[in-house]
């Protein structure tokens, strides 16, 4: 019997439920862009459950310790305000733990009471409970505003409003590289170092959540974007901010306050996305693209090409956040698969005709739904199927009812391996993705094959 | 680390020591309370600990809030009951599926749990107040679903913005008629730990659910086991073997539950509660409005599985389920004894520390020490004094400012339902034989002497724990697991076990010794230093040899 059996093929309208939700809050958006910067301890300005969730999610999903703190609203501070808890977190945080930086995030219910940050960020160094040399760092993320992509892009402008312009350009890019995984993190890197451009990539989750076992555990890893850094960011050449949704408010602020000019593009994903992210590079930079990128590049044409005939005319149904969509829409659509239906939890228009706009002049129609929920999407399919689902772990309930092959791919992924470890932005990336869909429309292909139309080669 | 073995012996005095020297004099005044050295053992009176008191902000709990432990864990594992959390996405989101609690949804097929619903509050909802979206979306999914019950589960700025969450849901039940509709005012902000939210949900439970059936129901030996909540199955553990007993559970709370279970709990004639900490106030209730009598167990190992059963037996007196319960003992015990002549070589006087929630860190003892393994250090997450101290100190607890604001309701014997099932007499006999009823002695009087007992263990400590004592097990949550696992100790969860489990009963017990055998035992430890790490020196040669 199907496990979500109670979801009917007939689509009833809803206005006020949202069922099987395809987001989450702003806080835990915030605290995993806090994780990578060095040294920090993102807070929880809230009930401590909030916390406790967030880590726990960002547990399940990397297997790596995720260090956070709360205020620990109680009934009391809910009334009076959550200054005195937040006064003594400081304390106790920079006493116990000896972070160089906290990054706090309120949440619904310090927003709710309209507690300020920086009036107690004030308070807690005129009262000496900020040592010498470190760093407070806040951010408003009301959880009743956009989702999760919304509060790491918050935490990530706070991060940027560090900046410290000196007047002096250096020669440094600052790549703001999105909600991706810590192994997309380290591509950036790697990639921009093979093009020669000397890049500020923040926030740098790599080597904060997916750290080695060494035998001894570091409350802060050796990875993670420094202060240093980000105060110098204001000094950059420009801007290359990967994703409207994540990156822009932050590349726009060092644009508007710190004269740091911006190039806001899709997150690098599939061939096109990353010939954008590579051209810009080496244009801003002034250098030419070294063959071994034009490499990378060839062996990705060349496994599209090779395997075109099992991509072709596939419907796929996705769903996450609409970074991330959009440029996974874009390479889907180049390679003649079928994203015929699209949705993400975060509201926005402009997602839905972005999408659109990627799918017109197609041999088929999208649909495509932001502020949606996978319940809509699950009814959508029943209406009429699709080849392959990608999105986050949610989706094996479908999977499983619907008998379709599922790609693991976004936030949360709780029942997998490997996204910590193997990117999927950039051009090996993409060979990544080509190899997981391959596998899976494939091994499908084989289970469903006749005895006598059962192949050897494929 | 899990190689070199500390063999100086630390004394008990000097770790607490360790644990409170970097803390803040105000923080550590705090925390020197709850730490306790146990001296339970052969001595008297325990000394106290202060338990079920506030977190200190800013030191990383492993605790979360009211609503988790409402929606999260008492009302999670209600399948056919729609479970709406009205607030921001996020409450609804982590609570959707993350709980272990397997359900057989049976005949009916009604099963909600895979679904997350929510009335997704938005700043206008904030601004304007939510409860006509609330009433919309109770509307939508009761239009949608047609579900029995329908239960509404308030988020921090619900109880901000004042949103009347119980008028609406009452508006609504009775503009249905056939739909209950009620509601939990479990912001996350109340209390200060899940145990409130546990609270709150059995109130609620109580109050709208329990006594609805009139139904009479079969069997003959009437049991409700409260607080068990299907982790990994162990209820389907513990009801195949009250089925093999000729044991009628009609009702278990809230593992692998059902509208139906609930409202019929009140036809049973024994309440047998596990979980002590999230539900012995339930029982309490039960007993004054029906006349239901209970007594702790615990299925957790084979022996506290025997033990328990054992003592269904007694309170029944029948001697027919005395013998089938002998027989049934006899029948699961040789394979029982057969996985510990395999494993206990391998485990016996390993060491083990457990912090999780408010009964398991304290019934797991039992499985470990079965496996001949010593715990050093142990304590709850979010317990109370009475589980530590055992129930004789519930009447010197005070209510402080936290706990006042979780409702005690007032119960009263029911005119027409209450029947005591033991005659005063009866009663009388059985605890002049040693039977004891509302009993739970708390963790401490099972635990050594200089074993330290730690309440609302937090990650520095834990750290430290682990640095001074190198357990060989270290027991928690998913949030704990992974900064322990750096250090080289393996860690096991004890909240999800891991993804594994059935661990109650005997079948249960069987999984476990496996499981920490492959886990003390395992050599993936020893693969965290390369060869050049453990011989650093260079012997430069330029051929090869």
């Amino acid at each position: 019997m199907a496990l979500l059996r109670h979801t009917p093929v007939e689509v009833m309208e809803r206005k006020a439920l949202t069922i099987n939700p395809a987001k989450t809050c702003q806080p835990i958006g915030a605290m995993y862009a806090a994780l990578g910067i060095h040294g920090c301890l993102p807070h929880s300005h809230g009930s401590q459950g909030c916390c406790a969730y967030h880590r726990s999610a960002l547990t399940r999903h990397y297997k790596e310790p995720v260090s956070a703190s709360t205020s620990s609203f109680t009934e009391g501070a809910s009334v009076f305000g959550g200054h005195a808890n937040l006064l003594q977190a400081i304390n106790n945080i920079f006493t116990v733990y000896d972070p160089e930086v906290i990054a706090v995030h309120t949440t619904c219910l310090s927003e709710t009471i309209g507690d300020d940050l920086n009036q107690i960020f004030d308070k807690a160094r005129k009262e000496g409970k900020v040592p010498e040399g470190k760093t407070l760092l806040g951010a408003a993320t009301p959880s009743y505003v956009g989702s999760h992509v919304t509060g790491f892009s918050n935490m990530v402008k706070s991060m940027a409003m560090l900046a410290e312009p000196t007047g002096k350009k250096t020669h440094k890019v600052n790549v703001i590289p999105g909600w991706v995984e810590p192994s997309d993190m380290a591509e950036i890197k790697r990639l921009a170092a093979l093009v020669g451009v000397d890049i500020t990539l923040f926030p740098d989750t790599s080597g904060v959540l997916n750290a080695p076992l060494t035998g001894e555990y570091k409350m802060f890893p050796d990875g993670g974007v420094t202060i240093k850094e980000l105060k110098a960011c204001g000094d950059a050449m420009g801007t290359l901010a990967l994703g409207e949704w994540c990156s822009a408010d932050a590349a726009r602020w060092l644009d508007a306050k710190c004269k740091v000019p911006c190039t806001v593009l899709d997150m690098p994903f599939g061939l096109a996305a990353t010939d954008r992210f590579i051209d810009v590079l080496r244009t801003v930079a002034g250098v030419p693209v070294p063959d071994a990128v034009d490499y990378e590049r060839g062996q990705l044409v060349d496994m599209i090409s090779d395997m075109h005939q099992y991509f072709y005319g596939k419907r796929v149904a996705l769903w996450g956040d609409p970074d991330q969509l959009i440029s996974m829409c874009e390479f889907l659509v180049s390679l003649d698969m079928q994203p015929v239906y699209v949705v993400t939890g975060t509201p926005g228009k402009s997602f839905e005709r972005r999408i659109k706009d990627i799918c017109k002049d197609q041999p088929f129609e999208v649909k495509v739904k932001a502020k949606g929920d996978m319940f809509l999407m699950h009814q959508w399919i029943k209406n009429e199927p699709v080849d392959l689902l990608i999105g986050n772990t949610y989706g094996k309930y479908i999977a499983r009812d619907e008998d379709i092959p599922l790609l693991r791919w976004g936030f949360p992924i709780l029942d997998r391996q490997g996204h910590q470890y193997f990117p999927t932005v950039g051009y090996k990336g993409g060979l990544r993705l080509l190899e997981k869909m391959l596998d899976l429309l494939l091994d499908r292909k084989d289970r469903d094959s006749s005895e006598q139309a059962f192949e050897l080669v494929l | 680390m899990a190689k070199t073995k500390k063999l100086v012996q630390l004394k008990p005095t000097d770790i607490k020591e360790e644990l409170l020297a970097k803390y803040p004099p105000k923080v550590a005044r705090k925390r020197a309370k709850q730490i306790m050295i146990n001296e339970a053992t052969g001595s008297g009176t325990a000394p106290e600990i202060m338990a079920n008191v506030r977190t200190i902000p800013g030191i990383i709990t492993m605790r979360g809030c009211t609503y988790a432990g409402c929606k999260g864990v008492i009302m999670g594992p209600t399948r056919d009951i729609v479970n709406i959390t009205h607030g921001p996405i996020g409450c609804g989101f982590y609570s959707w599926l993350t709980r272990r609690n397997q359900t057989d949804p049976g005949p009916d097929g009604d099963n909600y749990m895979p679904y997350c619903f929510s009335t997704d509050m938005q700043d206008q909802d904030i601004i304007f107040g939510g409860e006509k979206k609330l009433a919309a979306a109770i509307q939508e999914a009761y239009d949608l679903l047609h579900p029995k019950g329908i239960c509404v589960f308030a988020t921090c700025p619900v109880g901000l913005i004042g949103d009347d969450i119980h008028a609406v849901s009452k508006k609504m039940k009775e503009k249905f008629g056939d739909c209950n509709v009620f509601a939990f005012s479990c912001e996350g902000y109340k209390g200060v730990s899940q145990s409130a939210g546990h609270h709150i949900a059995n109130n609620q439970v109580f109050t709208h659910l329990v006594g609805e059936s009139d139904k009479e129901e079969e069997g003959e030996f009437k049991v409700n086991l409260l607080g068990e909540y299907n982790i990994g199955g162990d209820a389907f553990e513990i009801d195949r073997i009250f089925h093999k007993c000729g044991i009628t559970c009609l009702s278990t709370f809230s593992g692998n539950s059902s509208y139906d279970q609930f409202a019929r709990a009140h036809h049973a004639d024994l309440n047998l509660v596990m979980c002590h900490r999230s539900i012995n106030y339930v029982a309490d209730m039960m007993e004054t409005k029906y006349g239901i009598p209970w007594f702790k167990v615990n299925f957790i190992s084979a022996n506290s599985t025997a033990k328990s059963l054992r003592k269904i037996g007694q309170y029944f007196g029948d001697p027919a389920l005395i013998d089938r319960i002998e027989a049934v003992i006899a029948e699961e015990m040789p394979a029982v004894e057969a996985a510990l002549a395999e494993h206990k070589p391998r485990t016996e006087g390993k060491t083990a520390m457990l912090f999780v929630g408010g009964s398991r860190a304290h019934h797991y003892q039992d499985l470990f020490g079965e496996l001949g393994m010593k715990t050093l250090s142990a304590g709850y997450e979010f317990a109370h004094r009475d589980d530590y101290e055992g129930r004789q100190v519930i009447p010197d607890l005070v209510p402080d400012a936290d706990s006042r604001n979780i409702e005690e309701i007032e119960v009263t014997a029911d005119p027409k339902l209450y029947s005591p099932r033991k005659t005063e007499a009866e009663i009388k006999a059985l605890e002049d034989s040693g039977f004891e009823f509302k009993d739970y002695e708390g963790m401490n009087t099972q635990m050594d002497e200089g074993s330290i007992v730690i309440d609302d263990l937090n990650q520095y400590e834990a750290e430290k724990l682990v640095e001074l004592y190198k357990p060989d097990i270290f027991c928690a949550g998913i949030k704990e697991k992974y900064s322990i696992q750096k250090c080289g100790v393996p860690m096991k969860q004890l909240h999800s076990y891991d993804y594994g489990g059935p661990y109650a009963g005997f079948k249960g017990a069987i999984n476990f010794y496996a499981e920490i055998d492959r886990l003390v035992n395992s050599k993936v430890w020893s693969y965290t230093k390369s060869p050049w790490q453990k011989s650093p020196e260079l012997i430069g040669t330029f051929v090869w040899e």
